[in-house]
């Protein structure tokens, strides 16, 4: 910025930082003009369909394809062996979780099937429907194998090992003791525990996973038009496993339908997919249908935690500790893996509060069920319950509110930068600030008061709260130090076009979120354009910068601040020409609504659409040494901390009918702190679309398992998931504390509200059965998990 | 093709179309494959999500769940038909600058539900906006601000609402 307007970046004349406006993209998808994966139609295009095992884990001994090879429709059918040539296998591990280990996986299952739903055979057909006809055409000599799918048995010794090389079934394991937590638990006043069980449940995002291969033997390209979070960490990855030079893999992301971290993975599918398109040198579509989605999209959470509090009388919180226990599948997820979310678990118990003391142990498994991985709010949802849901175990005990008992315990506002026991370093949050922002805008006094009356009407409300951090706007130490190609660094490149508009191209994506727009938000603000004048380009390989894509809340902190950067530098060089131009000190110059103008007065001296004409058709007229840069490049990742943490408090309100063990949502609020807010209606809508999936991981969603490894309920009838008309009204407030680590001041939002709600909602249940004496601790609560706890069951 | 494939013609957003299809095929299929109106979306093929909502002779249908050869005869109408006429304007205009959407790919579906609702109730309340919606699935926004949007197009249709 130049001095002239003593203005900080944001808040320029005609910021639309902080501003609600309407996302550009917005109206194309309300139209039914959004090209999602499965809307490309190709030329030549073909389709695959898997056969899948219908076991958990079972030996291949041999498959025969010849009558399906006669099928109509089909062009070619391919097994894990032939597949093995042209695609390399992965292992799923991080050099910085230590001890970690996995076994190599294939597009296709070769010898062995190792969950219910794994491929191992590929049909190529004309249609899909074609291909799918041929599949109960392939005669495959299965050898059923005794699967391993209790997760507490896979980890106790003389386990059968699913993967005999690697000696037993822990992929990786964490322990960590800070603060002498035994001596602190062996001189506490009040020790509380609970073992909590955090169901397994998954994505259901509504576009399923897609993937459209095409390859172009002549100029050894593949192009892949891909459903996808992260399209530069995909071409590395096509690029290595198929073994072609990374700048011929173009990876194409439009729209995608909903990802939520279930798109940001390595699936097996999909790279055989790829595979193929590379096999039959034609384009190749694969879309996962909802039954397959249900068995091979990752799994997440399916935790069961012991913990345990210690306090002293007052009401001080001294100690924690926890025993993680959490089972993965097959594999580990190649290449983020499976051992985040418990690492995450571990990181971030206790994570809200001042105690000093802190021990933990997690431990991650193979078993014969569908992989886990990275969903949104990873290991926040797990670590919230656990820690909120032993301090309000506690507060129970000690006969205190616990409104009050947080308040008691929770990190002063002005205490940071504060390190947390397990090290991480918080640069600045507002748990106070937020608490009592909460307590106000949910009535508590009233709430309480009103619950009390209706308790002698024998209606049982309950009121839980749930204080969270969240990760966000990671840099390199979440992936890219363990060996894993994934930018922690995005950037954007900005470019005045002749008529006097801005075209941005940068490396963060969109699923929904509102990235685009956040963008053209800051461009248009750091530039000085109208934002109609702004055309974001995002999730094209060949075309954007190199970039990490949109994943732990990175998209506004890190792509905003790259797209800030960039802006600026534009500015300056536009300011420099347009000195040049009216012979006037670029200082005393300023862009705004498109027009150079005095900064003093705001009088107007050039279009920018003049400027645009000189510099582009007329360059002949500038001075000989001046050569405008009218495209710039900046990029930006957060080197402060290894996160910024973002913290919040929820609140939920609810009634639970203890005939039916039915829980009646009456209310929900979320107070939450991102720092600078750029579009107060997308954060807004970030957290309530987060709450609601918490809310569906609390109340009904779980991947049931019978002891065969076989998933009961892989559809959506049987599988639930949030509708509308279970769902509250959602009260949203914030409190705002920018990062220092980037001038932007943005941190992320997008997993708070997953992170807190099914805390909230468990403190609420066991609010409102306290009067019963019962308690729950177990997700999803269902009817039947309530009634049994009220022993009706 | 097989033997067993039968000829349909069919009036698409106002235009009329024939087509020789499998009796198996779905309208949505038809409808996204062979006529390339891929504005309506394949969420669950089995009647739960609402993203292939589409309207068959006036009706809401789960293109899904509807077969190509049923539609024989029909009017079909569909988000890009819908768009044209203008007869969504309102409500696109309401999800839009509530971000009503988010991924978009419930949107259409979702739309033409709400159509469908306002039509029948026209002073729906957030309850009913929240009961009649409850086939479409939307995993991005948690409905509040769909709800938002749809209740102010009831109000600013004169249908006042109702608590």
């Amino acid at each position: 910025m130049t001095k002239a307007d003593g203005l900080s970046p944001l808040d320029r004349p005609n910021s639309y930082i902080g501003r609600t406006v309407p996302r550009p993209n917005a109206r194309r998808l309300a139209e039914g003009r959004g090209q999602y994966v499965d809307d490309i139609k190709l030329a030549r295009l073909t389709h695959v369909a898997f056969l899948r095992s219908p076991y958990a884990h079972a030996r291949i001994k041999r498959i025969d394809s010849t009558a399906a090879a006669k099928s109509p429709g089909v062009l070619r059918i391919v097994t894990g062996r032939e597949m093995k040539e042209v695609c390399t296998p992965w292992v799923g591990v991080l050099s910085h979780l230590k001890g970690m280990k996995s076994a190599p996986q294939y597009p296709l299952a070769i010898d062995r099937a190792c969950w219910q739903g794994e491929a191992v055979c590929a049909v190529v057909a004309q249609t899909r429907a074609e291909a799918e006809d041929a599949l109960p055409l392939i005669r495959v000599e299965w050898e059923e194998l005794i699967p391993v799918t209790d997760a507490a048995k896979a980890a106790a010794p003389g386990a059968l090992v699913i993967h005999p090389e690697l000696g037993d079934n822990i992929a990786f394991q964490r322990e960590l003791a800070v603060g002498e937590p035994d001596a602190a638990f062996a001189a506490a006043d009040v020790v509380v525990e609970e073992t909590f069980h955090i169901g397994r449940h998954t994505g259901v995002t509504l576009e399923p996973r897609s993937i459209l291969a095409d390859y172009n033997r002549a100029e050894n390209q593949l192009t892949v038009y891909h459903s996808t979070q992260a399209p530069h960490m995909m071409q590395g990855i096509f690029a290595k496993h198929l073994g072609l030079p990374e700048t011929n893999v173009r990876v194409i992301c439009r729209d995608v339908g909903g990802a939520f971290g279930i798109k940001v993975h390595t699936y097996p599918d999909e790279m055989a997919a790829v595979a193929l398109a590379v096999m039959l040198g034609r384009p190749v579509k694969f879309v996962a249908d909802r039954f397959e989605s249900f068995v091979t999209d990752i799994h997440a959470r399916d935790h069961v935690v012991k913990g345990r509090i210690a306090l002293s009388k007052d009401g001080d919180i001294k100690a924690f500790e926890i025993d993680d226990l959490t089972g993965i599948g097959p594999y580990s997820v190649y290449p983020r893996t499976s051992g985040i979310e418990a690492n995450q678990v571990v990181n971030l118990v206790g994570g809200p509060y001042k105690h000093k003391a802190y021990k933990a142990r997690a431990r991650v498994v193979f078993q014969n069920k569908t992989v886990m991985c990275q969903y949104r709010a990873v290991g926040h949802p797990v670590a919230c319950a656990v820690t909120e849901g032993l301090v309000d175990l506690a507060a129970r005990k000690l006969g205190q509110d616990p409104a009050e008992l947080r308040r008691r315990n929770l990190i002063p506002d002005d205490a940071y930068p504060y390190t947390a026991p397990p090290g991480l370093v918080f640069e600045g949050l507002s748990h106070h600030r937020s608490l009592d922002k909460l307590l106000e805008l949910m009535d508590y006094k009233t709430l309480r008061a009103e619950q009390a009356e209706l308790r002698k009407r024998g209606i049982h409300r309950g009121i839980g709260l749930a204080s969270f951090i969240e990760v966000t706007n990671p840099s390199a130490a979440f992936y890219g130090i363990g060996g894993a190609r994934i930018s922690a660094q995005d950037g954007c490149t900005i470019r005045l076009d002749p008529s006097g508009t801005v075209t941005c191209a940068i490396g963060v994506t969109e699923q929904g979120q509102g990235t685009e727009a956040i963008v053209a938000q800051i461009a248009a603000t750091a530039v000085g354009v109208p934002m109609e004048r702004v055309r974001v380009i995002t999730g094209d390989t060949e075309v954007t910068p190199y970039g990490g894509g949109t994943w732990a809340s990175r998209g506004a902190g890190i792509g905003g601040e790259a797209t800030l950067q960039a802006g600026k530098a534009l500015r300056q060089n536009v300011l420099a020409v347009a000195g040049v131009m009216l012979q006037a000190d670029p200082g005393r110059l300023d862009i705004r609504d498109g027009k150079i103008v005095d900064a003093d007065t705001g009088t107007e001296r050039m279009p920018l659409e003049e400027l645009g004409r000189v510099c582009y058709f007329r360059p002949d007229t500038l001075p000989k040494d001046v050569q405008p840069e009218l495209m710039v490049t900046r990029h930006y990742v957060q080197k402060d901390f290894a996160f910024v943490f973002t913290n919040g408090i929820q609140a939920s309100h609810l009634e639970v009918d203890t005939d039916t063990g039915f829980v009646k949502l009456l209310g929900h609020w979320c107070v939450e702190d991102c720092g600078t807010v750029i579009n107060p209606q997308l954060v807004d809508e970030q957290i309530r679309g987060g709450v609601v999936q918490g809310l569906g991981a609390a109340l009904f969603e779980q991947c049931v398992y019978d002891d065969q490894g076989q998933m009961r309920n892989a559809n959506m009838a049987d599988y639930l998931v949030p509708m509308a008309a279970e769902m509250p009204d959602i009260q949203v407030a914030h409190v705002i504390t920018p990062t220092r680590s980037s001038e932007l001041g943005a941190k992320g939002a997008g997993e708070a509200g997953t992170a807190g709600a099914p805390a909230a909602v468990m403190n609420a249940i066991n609010d409102a059965l306290a009067p019963l004496h019962a308690r729950v601790a177990a997700q999803p609560f269902t009817p039947e998990i309530i009634l049994t706890a009220l022993g009706k069951a | 093709m097989s033997d067993h494939a039968q000829d349909v013609t069919l009036i698409v957003n106002g235009e009329r179309v024939t087509r020789r299809v499998e009796p198996r095929q779905h309208l949505i299929d038809f409808l996204r494959h062979e006529l390339e109106l891929t504005g309506a979306h394949i969420g669950c093929e089995h009647g739960v999500c609402g993203a292939c909502t589409v309207r068959v002779d006036g009706e809401i249908v789960r293109g899904c769940l509807f077969l190509a050869v049923q539609a024989d005869g029909c009017r079909v109408d569909t988000i890009e038909g819908l768009t044209e006429s203008g007869e969504l304007a309102d409500l696109q205009k309401a999800f839009v600058e509530r971000n009503a959407l988010q991924c978009g790919f419930c949107t259409p579906g979702m739309l033409i539900a709400s159509a469908a609702l306002l039509a029948q109730t026209p002073n729906a309340s957030r309850a009913d906006i929240r009961a009649y919606l409850s086939g479409n699935y939307c995993r991005c926004t948690g409905y509040h601000a769909i709800v938002d949007a749809v209740e102010t197009v009831a109000r600013a249709r004169g249908g006042m609402g109702r608590k």
